[in-house]
């Protein structure tokens, strides 16, 4: 029961902390909406509207009202998940941002497994041979991803693997004239293109993903090598390593399976927001790559400055960060015993 | 004393990155018996224990002979000491709450010492697992199997270490400082379990320990250390007779029940003691 | 006491600097960082002398040259010299590098040291400010700044230094902590020193060392992020030679004539690793286990 009014409590201060990070987030956002150098009335009426539609207007959006009554309003808005309509598209700004969502997490997720699947065994190979030249390699490799201009690192790899070599596809998710081709259900396209039987769709999606995914990966990958190996360091001084080594288990066993394990939960929350970081690159990649997912839909917006949808964009992001955040919290509270109650 | 179970000459260990070696020239042998090895903190007892088992990877070993019965340890590979640890020797660490993996079930990690050495599926290891934990007088130990470490007292976590390190029935078991983590009351209560297993099973133990009083209750012979050297070794009936100075310091700073209530006196130090060395 | 330390602290952080640059050339690693360091500033200081071309003036007799002929990387689609056009755009890297320095540097050390000193109310307020910063990624959030204020290398900066601070500041709330309990803290506060100048005079030059640091450490992070602005158009305008937006503009040509993208981005990456391989360096020659092991 003492543990159970515990867990109640840090429940409770977790809540607040969460409340308090979405209203900043929603401060931030509001912020960044009305310092936008768009006038949003104009955007609505066009620039030559006459002089009473543009006055009914600006006090339907409740811009003559005071700006904390200005922010109530955008609360309201938000709770109502009324988010306005993009200039550009026409289409209310969530329903847009659904749309685009399934292409960038299916490029991050992919980003992630390599990631994550390059990164921690190079780190725990790195913790094992501390100061010693493969630790060296490793340091530098993880490094070199770290400081890669992604963009640029998309446009070179485009050059030599697609231009070059051929052996992966170009831009965009799949080729030009499977698009369209496969009905879209949940706008992920391998399960779409494998519910409809499409495997050629399936290929050239997996032909087009694995080249900017690669590259994500790989500098995610830097962040993952690096914290593994500190984990791991933490983890091969304990004594319970010498119990381990003492029942004669080889060092393979012992690294895998004693220090290994006892990273698993920390290494689960730093790919939580390695993911969340793969979206910033993203942003970046998808650029290139013309990837048709959120990031694009960001930036295109952001060059134009469609208030509504760089508002909303921002604030789907940092609630995907929060929401990365909990999870990897929870994710503690679940698979380590002792957090656990019992 | 026919056969020893350990032969050990002129054991150094330097660690490296350190200019001077942390144990320097110790020789003893081991039967079937109980040896404590004594000393102040940084001595170098751990040093010994853990370079009988080729535990130190950062540090450099020299001897002129490390026999453990038929193997000689210095210049066994790697593999052939995995063959042994665990198997034929093992150790008992200090402190429950550091030397048990924390996210495994204590029962799972007994049964992975049997597992590594004897062919045996799951269910015989447990059974033999929770047949272990009942010799080390645990109550209830199919429950104990199931706890996680954070869930057992100090006391039952190094009962629970014990049953581990002694499930595979080895000739050698050193036992590191096996109780100072543990309160007062439940000190005895261990080593009494940890003494009836080692005579019934004729193993030879080593007791690393800086209580003499507790060494000299428990072992059948002593070592002293002093600055990573053996200064005297002497039968644990013959402690009081100890001739080193250093040995009657050691003496002299216990306190003694029922002995008189005056101050005790300060350890008093040598640094000749330091460079001459054993004279056994 | 004061007084005695006082008068020797200079010569001692010479020796500190010193030492640490010591340890630095020792490792190949952070060597290499050194050096490209070095000629990034040598060359932002000499790039009249080293360019061999203007680097705004068009040729259009000669656009898309090959390197070589004269033009040791080539030239764009305007016939600019590539090579002279990036060894003045390390002037622009260096600027970005200075500026964000000095408006994250005060910043930071202004929240951390008030938060760290005063306590209470103002430590929960301004670390929750600096918490809701720290959640957010912070290139969409450098992003979603330079769309408000408007593209331009200026406001590309200033959106920069927006998210670059709250790292800084928990840092030197953390030191600020450390320091608060001193003898010579409590000693000045005693003797009737207002809150303002302990600040100004004590805890702010203790904090300086580890701030600069911990700089170093975010500047490739910089880097990468005011280049990625400059590529999507939101940083540095052209003909500004910024290298993120020369990589922008050769995208175009980039299938044919390769070395439009490929040296801006190598000395991008030159940079950003420098400072990545330095700051590691940095760390080891400042971690009291490593130090100890020499
Ligand atoms: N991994 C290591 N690297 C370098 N030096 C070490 C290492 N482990 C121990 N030492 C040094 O070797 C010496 C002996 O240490 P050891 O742990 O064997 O002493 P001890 O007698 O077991 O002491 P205690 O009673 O405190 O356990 C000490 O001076 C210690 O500083
Ligand atoms: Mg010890």
């Amino acid at each position: 029961m003492w543990r159970s009014r515990r867990t109640a409590r840090s429940a409770l201060q977790q809540l607040t902390t969460i409340a308090v990070t979405l209203l900043g987030l929603l401060v931030m956002t509001f912020i960044i909406g009305r310092m936008m150098p768009v006038d949003p009335v104009a955007a609505i009426v066009g620039e030559d509207a006459t002089r009473d539609v543009y006055e009914n207007v600006y006090r339907k959006l409740g811009l003559d009202r005071p700006v904390w009554q200005q922010f109530l309003f955008y609360l309201r808005d938000v709770a109502t998940l009324d988010f306005g309509v993009s200039i550009r598209t026409g289409q209310p700004v969530l329903n847009d941002i659904l749309h685009v969502l399934p292409a960038t997490i299916e490029l991050a997720t992919f980003a992630i497994i390599i990631g994550a699947g390059l990164g921690a065994p190079l780190g725990v190979m790195a913790a094992v041979n501390k100061d010693r030249w493969p630790d060296h390699v490793i340091r530098v490799f993880s490094l070199m991803g770290h400081s890669m201009p992604i963009f640029w690192t998309g446009m070179i790899g485009l050059l030599v693997f697609y231009a070059g070599l051929g052996w992966v596809g170009g831009s965009g998710r799949m080729a030009t004239f499977y698009i369209g081709l496969v009905p879209e259900r949940t706008g992920f396209l391998f399960i779409d293109s494998a519910m409809a039987g499409e495997w050629d769709v399936f290929w050239s999606a997996l032909n087009h993903v694995i080249l900017p995914a690669a590259l994500l990966g790989y500098s995610s990958a830097a962040y993952i090598t690096r914290m593994t190996r500190s984990f791991m360091l933490d983890q091969l001084n304990q004594e319970y390593i010498t119990t381990a080594r003492v029942k004669g288990l080889s060092s393979r066993k012992t690294i895998w399976r004693h220090a290994f394990g006892n990273i698993r939960v920390q290494l689960v929350t730093i790919v939580a927001l390695a993911y969340g970081s793969l979206l910033e690159g993203a942003v970046l990649i998808e650029t290139v790559f013309a990837w048709p997912g959120f990031g694009q839909y960001l930036t295109s917006n952001l060059i134009i400055g469609d208030m509504n949808a760089v508002m909303t964009c921002v604030l789907v992001v940092g609630l995907i960060f929060i929401t990365l955040n909990l999870i990897s919290d929870l994710l503690y509270r679940v698979f380590d015993p002792r957090t656990r109650a019992s | 004393m026919t056969d020893p179970i350990l032969d050990i000459r002129n054991l150094s260990v330097r660690y490296r990155g350190t200019p001077d070696p942390a144990v320097r020239g110790v020789s003893f042998t081991l039967g079937r018996e109980r040896l404590g090895i004594v000393g102040e903190s940084g001595s170098g007892k751990s040093t010994v224990g853990r370079a009988l088992l080729k535990l130190l990877p950062t540090a450099e070993i020299t001897a002129e002979r490390m026999q453990f019965e038929e193997v000689d340890l210095l210049n066994a590979p790697e593999r052939r000491m995995l063959k042994l640890r665990g198997r034929r020797m093992s150790m008992i660490l200090q402190d429950p709450k550091f030397s048990l993996n924390p996210i495994q079930r204590c029962g799972h990690q007994i049964a992975e010492a049997y597992r590594t050495h004897v062919r045996a599926s799951k269910a015989e290891a447990k059974a033999k697992a929770v047949e272990m934990l009942a010799a080390v007088q645990i109550r209830d130990p199919e429950r104990v199997y199931m706890l996680y470490p954070h869930e057992v007292s100090g006391g039952m976590g190094q009962r629970i270490m014990i049953a581990m390190m002694l499930l595979t029935d080895p000739d050698l078991v050193i036992a590191d400082e096996p109780t100072s983590a543990l309160d007062v009351t439940v000190r005895l209560q261990v080593l009494n379990i940890l003494d009836a297993l080692v005579r019934d099973h004729g193993i030879g133990l080593i007791m690393i320990s800086h209580d003499l009083n507790l060494v000299r209750n428990f072992c059948d012979r002593v070592l002293i250390m002093y600055a990573g050297q053996v200064v005297e070794t002497l039968d644990a009936a013959d402690l009081d007779h100890a001739t080193h100075p250093y040995t009657r310091g050691l003496l002299a700073a216990q306190p003694r029940i029922g002995g008189d209530r005056s101050a005790l006196p300060v350890l008093e130090r040598d640094a000749s003691w330091a460079q001459t060395g054993a004279t056994t | 006491m004061t007084a005695a330390t006082q008068p020797r602290r200079m010569p001692q952080s010479l020796i500190a600097l010193r030492n640490i640059l010591a340890f630095l050339m020792r490792s190949p690693t952070s060597a290499f960082g050194l050096v490209v360091l070095a000629i990034l500033i040598l060359t932002a200081i000499f790039a009249p002398l080293l360019a061999t071309h203007d680097p705004y003036v068009q040729d259009l007799q000669n656009t898309l040259q090959r390197p070589g002929n004269g033009h040791l990387f080539g030239t764009d689609e305007l016939g600019r010299d590539i090579y002279s056009r990036l060894v003045y755009g390390s002037r622009i890297t260096l600027t970005i590098i200075f500026l964000v320095t000095i408006v994250v540097g005060p910043i930071g050390l202004l929240v951390g040291t008030v938060s760290g000193y005063f306590g209470g109310w103002w430590d929960t307020v301004l670390m929750r400010i600096t918490d809701i910063f720290l959640s957010f990624p912070s290139l969409i959030l450098s992003l979603a700044f330079v769309a408000a204020l408007g593209p331009s290398l200026n406001n590309a900066i200033i959106a920069i230094s927006l998210t670059a601070w709250p790292p800084i500041a928990r840092l030197a709330r953390a030191e600020t902590l450390t320091f608060r309990a001193a003898d010579y803290i409590s000693a000045a506060r005693l003797q009737g020193a207002s809150a303002t100048r302990i600040i100004w005079k004590s805890i702010m030059p203790m904090c300086l060392p580890s701030v600069m640091i911990r700089l170093t450490l975010n500047m490739a992070t910089v880097i990468l992020t005011a280049a990625g602005l400059g590529f999507l158009g939101l940083g540095a305008q052209p003909p500004l030679p910024e290298w993120g937006a020369m990589i922008a503009t050769g995208r175009r040509y980039m299938i044919d004539h390769w070395w439009l993208v490929t040296f801006p981005g190598l000395a991008i990456l030159a940079v950003s690793l420098a400072f990545n391989l330095l700051g590691d360096g940095l760390r080891d020659a400042l971690d009291p286990k490593q130090m100890n092991k020499r």
